[in-house]
């Protein structure tokens, strides 16, 4: 299969007070194109820094990052915000869909950035695939929280993106929504899409053929994919 | 695309926050609206003055007698200007196209049962060129009229009015002062400038108000008209010297006259509106200023307030370009709408003061254009920081911001 994501010793710092802090101690991990991939572990174990480098939003101190075949971990700015753009569909816990815009608007807005002419027509078929063509003309607080998650992803598929990546999608929602937000991503995942969930739910986790377990910035435990 | 989205998201949360953005834009609301209206009131009245100086006639030189008025007190004899002085600076000066002698007066005119007060003006046919004066109706006068003082009058036109009302004057008699005249003419009108009415009046021939109306041997005024393109200071220096040579002043003596030229009288104008024009700019400037800072606060809130939504635009691709021009563009749509509501405040303050003050305030598109401008380039520069900082933020940290 081939490879979205590579990357190999990816290593980050931070300085809290007077001590170092190594969130990230050298993690190597390789996702292929059409996987579902939970990334777990307890709070400090360096996931959330993960997620941020991989969705391009930080870089790392040292090792490289390969996504799409395309070298990533050098860039940065405007070429970072392009990949971001371009490659990663993010999808959040608490949905950070923009108040003032409708739905429909806020799944149109990434391809706005990327400065595509078509726009209304994708966002209108993104949103037809998540099921919420019946409420694309309303703003955020006129949504469920189910049709929330639904919208924001949306509009991280909208741009056709290399990784759908989720950081505890289900956390602010009920279990029933919760299992619909999960089951719609099984179905992205069967139309081809690479989902990366980022969770420390077990039930969220299990119900991903792989796990990549992070315990004090390493990777602790690779799933294999036979296992399912 | 995403411009009109950009926009349009803007207009939105200024529309969810008015009474904020109201008050953010008022210091350029205040600003603009403030200079428009004084602007305005300023051309109007400078329009006033100068379309004053045209109906007396843009080439005209007036001699008085006596020294110029100093401190208030005119000093000197007023009885100096003969008739002869008009005609030997017709013959002296090439650049003197038409001469008036003026005989000024008032007297009592009366036509069967109205009875009416009114100015006399002793002047020659020429007067009528020289302060733009048309005959409506009627003829002005001969040459033959002027030299055997004939009792011959032109009326204004409200003078005529007032004694003959709707019928024709032309032809009638009317009694000035007691004495039998015949109306030839009647002045198309002119309209009220300031205090004096240039309709109501009556022109006689200058002899005739001299020696038979007002008993005068000198004349009030004489009257110039000089060529379109001739130089006015050379003009005024070449009749000086005439004047000067046939009254017999020795050197080192004052004059005793003094010319008076529209040319001075404009150029007064136009250096007090120059003035004021300065004066209200340093007040626009500063006005702008406190507008701008206003905006510039607003900016600064807004951008901390809207943090997590930075966070999730640069999530989605947002690069700080476009952040910076978001931002920009928000703090100067905020500057131009203040701009735009200043420019009506200030038209319609314009307005009322033209119903009030009974001259037209003009608000000329160039000042409307210049302000407009103004607030635009104010949103720009005290936007700028605040966009900046928008732009620069981390989007990690944007987007765990609460």
């Amino acid at each position: 299969m081939e490879a979205v994501i590579e990357t190999s010793n990816l290593t980050k710092t931070f300085l809290l007070g007077d001590t170092v802090v190594r969130a990230l101690d050298g993690v190597s991990l390789s996702v292929a194109k059409g996987e579902k991939v939970a990334i777990t572990g307890p709070s400090g174990s360096g996931k959330s820094t993960l997620m941020n480098i991989l969705g391009c939003l930080g870089r790392p101190d040292a090792g490289d990052y390969i996504l799409a075949g395309e070298v990533v971990s050098r860039l940065s700015g405007r070429r970072l915000a392009q990949i971001r753009n371009r490659y990663i569909g993010f999808v959040f816990q608490t949905f950070n869909l923009l108040p003032r815009l409708s739905a429909l608007e806020n799944v149109e807005l990434p391809l706005l950035y990327g400065g595509a002419r078509d726009a209304r027509q994708r966002a209108r078929a993104a949103l037809e695939i998540v099921g919420l063509s019946e409420r694309m003309g309303h703003g955020p607080n006129q949504l469920s929280g189910g049709q929330r998650q639904r919208a924001a992803i949306a509009r991280a598929i909208v741009t056709d993106p290399a990784i759908l990546l989720a950081d505890e999608p289900t956390g602010n929602l009920d279990t029933k929504t919760g299992q619909e937000i999960m089951a719609l991503f099984d179905e992205l995942n069967a139309q081809g899409r690479t989902v990366i969930m980022v969770t420390h739910d077990p039930e969220i986790s299990a119900q991903c053929p792989r796990r990549i377990h992070l315990r004090d910035g390493r990777v602790a435990e690779l799933m294999a994919r036979e296992s399912r | 695309m995403l411009f009109l989205t950009t926009i349009k998201l803007v207009l939105r949360s200024l529309l969810v926050n008015k009474l904020r953005s109201v008050l953010s834009m008022l210091g350029i609301i205040i600003g603009v609206g403030a200079v428009i209206a004084l602007l305005a009131v300023g051309a109007g009245a400078q329009q006033q003055v100068l379309a004053h100086v045209t109906a007396l006639g843009s080439n005209l030189i007036m001699i008085m007698p006596g020294q110029p008025k100093s401190g208030g007190v005119r000093s000197g004899a007023v009885e100096t200007l003969k008739p002869e002085d008009a005609e030997s600076i017709l013959s002296q000066v090439p650049e003197v196209l038409r001469m008036s002698p003026v005989a000024r007066g008032n007297g009592q005119f009366k036509y069967y049962g109205n009875n009416k007060q009114s100015s006399i003006m002793g002047v020659t046919a020429d007067y009528l060129q020289i302060r733009n004066f048309q005959i409506g109706k009627g003829r002005s006068f001969t040459a033959g009229e002027i030299e055997r003082r004939a009792k011959v009058a032109i009326l204004g036109a409200d003078t005529a009015t007032d004694l003959f009302g709707d019928s024709s004057p032309l032809g009638e008699k009317v009694k000035i002062n007691g004495l039998q005249f015949a109306v030839v003419g009647v002045l198309k009108p002119k309209g009220t400038q300031g205090p004096f009415s240039f309709d109501d009046q009556a022109l006689v021939p200058y002899t005739t108000a001299m020696h038979r109306l007002l008993g005068v041997k000198y004349l009030s005024e004489i009257d110039l008209q000089i060529a379109p393109d001739a130089n006015q200071a050379n003009v005024q220096a070449k009749l000086e010297r005439v004047l000067r040579v046939r009254h017999e002043i020795p050197d080192g003596k004052d004059d005793d006259f003094h010319v008076r030229n529209m040319a001075e009288m404009v150029e007064a104008v136009t250096s007090v509106a120059r003035t004021f024009s300065l004066l209200l700019g340093a007040v626009a400037a500063i006005s702008l200023v406190v507008g701008g800072i206003g905006i510039m606060n607003i900016m600064l809130v807004t951008v901390t307030e809207r943090t997590r939504e930075i966070g999730i635009r640069k999530a989605i691709g947002a690069d700080d370009r476009d952040i910076l021009i978001q931002f920009l563009l928000e703090s100067i749509l905020m500057s131009a709408l203040g701009g735009l509501i200043g420019i009506s405040v200030g038209a319609a303050i314009a307005a009322l003061s033209s119903v009030f003050s009974g001259f037209a305030a003009i608000v000329e598109p160039s000042s409307v254009l210049l302000a407009l401008s103004f607030a635009v380039c104010v949103g720009v520069f005290f936007g700028f920081y605040p966009a900046r900082r928008a732009a620069a933020l981390d989007p990690i940290e944007a987007l765990s911001y609460e």
